[in-house]
């Protein structure tokens, strides 16, 4: 019954291999790929430029304009068809509220920052690897940040809590919880919380604890992506 | 419109702005294979200069057409992702997105590059579709010559998913490749002022006045051609455009035979 080996022979608390690059559209302001695992995101962002319609104009600041899509053929399974879906707008704007609270546009009001964000590769997890690309393509466009925002899934497989589920755990057949969270690391806050499945208070304390760890890492890999950006510049 | 009049007073004096000759690619031209290994059932990325382009293949199961029962068949698509460039929106295919889409497509289809009748699996009721979706990561021009090899190169990384009875298993893959018998690549060859130059940047595509796109498989046949722009082009001009096309072609295929696999 219970979950005590994982498929891919992981620890419970152990994220898949992560890489991540930036500068990886030359047309974009900022961009980075972030893999983890087979899940690979690469983000863009365009902007700050001038808002149309005019009305959805903000004169006290610039907006975030988030934009998630999978490609055609990254699907596990059928061809994903082209254009925006339930799912996508739903994830492009959660997308969105993750990363606004460390955004700070004052300084370019009326406009607009597009982050695009693309998968080209999945394997689960799509939505948090996109939020993580997103906020190094932020960071590298060189906008006012906060903070960066790091994202993984955490929940329950067979009804043991894990990080980062693939998509084998997520399809479980004795059943698996979802958790996809965002958080700024700085201050250990938390920016995006779904959840689909079914646990225990208990459960879900275990897996939020989880999360934190998990995205410290992810920082890390972050970071570094950031840096080596500016160093390969200095040449 | 300053750019234009510089790139067209460069050109008459026989220059291009990044110091390239009219005939010459940037380089290097980069193939990789795989890049969406887990999810696609082929896939490749493509570099050509700063342009950079991704292709998928997926194999879908349906039911030959009518009018060719024993046949499968392809679907060619490109979406032009804001992403990739700023002057890309989001919103249904533009223009330029399906005329892009229907060359590639053209090319692979009239060369007999892909044998449809061995994508038929039984006549009249099940065979193979070739969905090829193309997205260009950076647009910095030639995007016809770009998503044509990226196309070819993910049809030539595709091996066909397992198949139990009706249901394809896409987990998966067999060892079984597609069946290419041609390798069908498509070289754009641009007017700028009086000059003919091939794989243009994005200036020099704003200050072109005509362009043929022309299908040449590996025996130096013509499969497919397209011109576009909205100046006329001679006779003289046509053959000198095909000669090029021709000739140029030769590249891209060399780079295609030196495909490696994609990694980051």
């Amino acid at each position: 019954m219970s979950y005590n080996k994982r498929f891919d022979g992981r620890k419970f608390t152990e994220t898949r291999p992560m890489k991540a690059k930036t500068g990886v559209v030359k047309n974009a302001v900022g961009s980075a790929m972030f893999q983890i695992g087979k899940t690979r995101a690469i983000a863009a962002v365009y902007g700050p430029r001038e808002l149309h319609p005019k009305h959805l104009q903000d004169p006290s600041s610039g907006r975030l304009r988030c934009h998630y899509n999978m490609m055609a053929f990254s699907g596990s399974g059928d061809r994903v068809r082209p254009g925006p879906s339930r799912r996508s707008k739903e994830i492009s704007y959660v997308t969105e509220l993750a990363l606004s609270p460390v955004l700070d546009l004052s300084a370019f009001p009326k406009t607009v920052v597009d982050v695009f964000i693309e998968l080209v590769q999945t394997d689960a997890g799509t939505r948090c690897a996109g939020i993580c690309a997103a906020s190094m393509a932020l960071a590298d466009a060189g906008l006012k940040m906060k903070d960066l925002v790091c994202a993984v899934s955490v929940g329950l497989v067979g009804g043991t809590p894990v990080v980062d589920l693939n998509y084998e755990e997520e399809a479980y057949e004795e059943g698996a919880v979802d958790i996809p969270i965002a958080m700024t690391p700085r201050d250990g806050k938390f920016s995006l919380l779904q959840l689909d499945g079914d646990l225990s208070k208990e459960d879900f304390e275990k897996a939020l604890a989880l999360a934190k760890d998990a995205c410290q890492k992810i920082y890390e890999v972050q970071k570094n992506a950031l840096k080596e950006r500016y160093v390969e510049d200095k040449k | 419109m300053i750019k234009t009049d510089y790139i067209k007073e460069l050109a008459r004096k026989g220059e291009r702005a990044d110091g390239r000759k009219f005939d010459e690619y940037r380089t290097p031209i980069t193939v990789e294979f795989g890049v969406s290994s887990k999810s696609a059932e082929g896939s490749a990325r493509v570099l050509i200069g700063d342009t950079e382009v991704i292709a998928g293949v997926k194999m879908e199961l349906g039911k030959p057409y009518p009018d060719k029962p024993d046949e499968g068949s392809i679907m060619v698509n490109v979406e032009l992702l804001p992403l990739a460039s700023p002057k890309f929106e989001n919103g249904p295919p533009s223009i330029d997105a399906i005329e892009l889409a229907r060359v590639v497509d053209r090319a692979i289809r009239e060369s007999g590059s892909i044998n449809f009748k061995k994508l038929c699996i039984e006549e009249g009721e099940k065979s193979w579709t070739v969905i090829i979706d193309i997205y260009p990561i950076n647009a910095a021009g030639n995007l016809f010559d770009a998503c044509s090899l990226a196309a070819l190169a993910a049809v030539k990384d595709a091996r066909l998913p397992k198949l139990e009875g009706d249901v394809v298993d896409y987990k998966n893959r067999t060892d079984e490749k597609l069946p290419v018998e041609k390798d069908a690549l498509e070289c754009t060859v641009y007017k700028v002022g009086n000059v003919l130059m091939i794989d243009p940047t994005e200036d020099e595509e704003q200050a072109a006045s005509a362009r043929l796109t022309v299908g040449v498989t590996e025996k130096g046949r013509i499969c497919a051609m397209q011109k576009g722009g909205y100046e006329k082009l001679t006779q003289e001009e046509i053959i000198q455009m095909v000669d090029l096309a021709i000739a140029k072609t030769a590249e891209l295929r060399k780079a295609l035979e030196n495909g490696k696999l994609y990694e980051i």
